[in-house]
């Protein structure tokens, strides 16, 4: 009877390899938030979307609802032969080390994480050297000289965002106030778009006229509080500035649709590497989203001052405080 | 610090704990109208879930809040028939059908708005013209008060909210009037607490608790709507939160009694308002309060209050027990 179970389970495995081998079978597994929050998952869905059209390989992809989902359909995909995994948020991390030992044949990526496994490629990234540029930004259009910030899940990555956002602005003009808030302390806090709004308002109300989020699905309570009350809000993680054009001051792009988009490419050109991928400005990793709809708002002047800082960081004259490397922000 | 700059501060907290307080204000009014008939009703949270995705849905399609509106008092009602069936005619466990119904919602609206939008069970954002946006109207009162003071209570905290916030107070004291200054509301609260009296007079006990119900649905139509029209723009998976449970112990707190229950429901609307303003602000005196404790405050005072300061809360004497004619 083992025998039999260890041929059957043998021969899926050698079967499977082949595919592999032939043609991978990539799979994404979202965080909370969803696929759909038009912020950071979203963006992994892009880049799995684009690989789709330009290589004609299908994905599989799951949305988890819960925390202990996670594991769950990540072993699922692994059984199932489904190879790279990619894995979307800090939160997967333990799911992913656990799983990743388990199927040491098959290929891992993590987004926002580190895991430490040669089968597994982290992809971290520099989110506050984007975050540094779109503070800039924000402090040259603000009027009142006050900003707003938003955070998610209250978490050094968001921090992270947080800080180089008040580096940014204060670079510009250091005596400048910043509001900071974090949603909550659960997952919940990625999916709360009636209390990111009423964080905005209170910014608002204080006098913020620029608010940056850094929340998921909750940032869309927080755009739409500041583009009902007539101010200025900044997107995370995709372009948000078509949510509410000329509403919205720019977005602080996270390419995490061509880290996906990469991770896919170089498994099916077998050129797959594990180990850490660190994103940053120079990777063209994080950056400022400049389109139709708030070209408007940025005035020569503002584009001058950010091009500048964007050369500043790349030629290593500004470097940006990684909040995680040692849990304070100078700024 | 003087009054007027207290008052300065204080003003919009107050304006937004009146924006927090508005669904459970609907929904603790619908509880009442529910259990002050006899029936209890624990499927308020699935009843504003589900009209908060077919608001979402119809003001998206048809470009209108009012549709959304109708729409949203349709599938609550829907639902609120679907629980009175089970408890008034099949004499069934209310508790049971109750939460079958939070399933149901929980379950079916994202399934719905998986497949009609394919945006994980999100409705399409709404524009501007597609939402109950803030009022404006002013009266000439800000004129007449200035911009401080007793002013920015005026401007901030009580002028300018949307139109289902006004709804929402102006559904108190008609709700009062109903129940304890109409016949069909005497006849309906007799029916809570002594449906025997009231079949003994020749009244339908049944028919009067569907009325209830009906009702029930309506005002749960109207605090999913705000959720998904008003206060935010769309539908989102379980956007409800549980302000459906919390609503019910605002009932409890309010002792089933309209004015009690708006006093509650403002407490809590104005506490999580305190929760998300003070966070991240010093407090003279204190210094910087962790977020925790904020977060927990609104479940401490309800523990504390009810423990301790509001005296015994007795339910309608017939609530949750379904009238059977012969024993």
């Amino acid at each position: 009877m083992l025998k039999t179970t260890f041929a059957a389970m043998l021969t899926v495995c050698l079967t499977a390899g082949a595919a592999a081998a032939a043609e991978i079978q990539p799979a994404v597994l979202y965080d909370l938030g969803g696929k759909f929050d038009k912020s950071f998952n979203e963006a992994a869905y892009t880049g799995a979307e684009k690989f789709k059209k330009e290589a004609g390989v299908d994905y599989r992809d799951f949305e988890i609802q819960n925390d202990a989902q996670r594991e769950q359909a990540l072993r699922n995909f692994a059984r199932k032969g489904f190879s790279p995994i990619v894995a979307i948020g800090f939160t997967q991390a333990t799911a992913v080390e656990k799983v990743a030992k388990e199927f040491p044949d098959l290929k891992f990526a993590i987004v926002d994480m580190v895991v430490d496994l040669p089968n597994v490629r982290s992809i971290v990234f520099k989110e506050q050297e984007g975050s540094w540029l779109v503070g800039v930004l924000a402090a040259s259009a603000s009027k009142s000289h006050k900003l707003g910030f938003v955070g998610g899940m209250d978490i050094p990555l968001i921090r992270k965002f947080a800080c180089g956002y008040v580096g940014g602005a204060k670079a510009v003009d250091p005596k400048i106030e910043i509001y900071q808030n974090m949603t909550g302390t659960t997952g919940a806090a990625w999916n709360d778009p009636v209390k990111g709004g009423e964080l905005a308002k209170s910014q608002i109300d204080r006098g913020a006229d620029v608010i940056y989020h850094a929340a998921g699905g909750t940032g869309l309570g927080v755009l739409q509080a500041a583009a009902d009350a007539g101010k200025l809000g900044i997107g995370v993680d995709s372009n948000q500035n078509h949510l509410h054009p000329g509403k919205v001051l720019t977005s602080m792009v996270k390419r995490v649709d061509v880290a996906v988009f990469d991770a896919f490419q170089d498994a099916k050109a077998g050129k797959w590497t594990g180990g850490v991928q660190v994103l940053g400005l120079k990777e063209n990793g994080v950056g400022w989203a400049l389109d139709d709809n708030n070209k408007g708002l940025i005035t020569p002047a503002m584009k001058a001052a950010v091009e500048q800082a964007e050369k500043d960081i790349l030629a290593g004259k500004i470097v940006v405080h990684d909040y995680m490397a040692d849990k304070t922000c100078p700024y | 610090m003087d009054p007027t700059t207290f008052l300065d501060l204080a003003a919009p907290v107050l304006g937004s704990g009146l924006r927090l307080a508005v669904p459970l204000l609907f929904a603790c009014l619908a509880g009442l109208w529910s259990e002050r008939s006899g029936v209890v009703d624990i499927g308020l949270e699935g009843k504003m879930l589900a009209a908060a995705f077919a608001a979402g849905a119809a003001a998206a399609t048809w470009h209108s809040p009012w549709a959304g509106l109708l729409a949203g008092i349709a599938a609550s009602v829907f639902l609120a028939l679907v629980h009175g069936f089970a408890s008034i005619t099949q004499r069934g466990n209310q508790i049971v059908s109750g939460t079958a119904i939070n399933f149901l919602a929980a379950g079916l609206t994202v399934l719905l708005g998986q497949v009609w939008y394919g945006q994980g069970g999100r409705t399409p954002q709404l524009g501007a013209s597609e939402r109950f946006l803030a009022l404006d109207f002013d009266f000439g009162v800000s004129r007449l008060l200035g911009g401080h003071g007793i002013g920015a209570v005026w401007s901030e905290a009580l002028a300018g909210h949307n139109i289902l916030v006004y709804a929402a107070i102006a559904a108190v004291p008609l709700t009062w009037w109903i129940l304890w200054r109409t016949r069909f509301g005497l006849r309906l609260r007799a029916v809570g607490d002594n449906p025997q009296a009231v079949d003994t007079a020749g009244v339908s006990v049944a028919s009067l608790r569907y009325r209830a119900v009906i009702v029930c649905g309506v005002l749960t139509g109207f605090a999913g709507t705000y959720l998904s029209v008003a206060q935010s723009a769309g539908f989102v998976r379980d956007m409800t939160a549980g302000k459906g449970f919390i609503a019910l112990a605002a009932l409890v707190f309010a002792k089933w009694k309209p004015f009690n229950a708006l006093a509650a429901c403002l407490l809590f609307g104005l506490l999580d308002a305190v929760s998300i303003r003070l966070q991240g602000t010093p407090i003279p005196g204190i210094g910087r309060v962790p977020v925790q404790v904020f977060q927990a405050l609104p479940y401490l005072l309800t523990v504390v209050l009810l423990a301790g300061f509001i005296g015994r809360s007795i339910p309608p004497k017939a609530s949750g027990v379904p009238y059977t004619k012969d024993r």
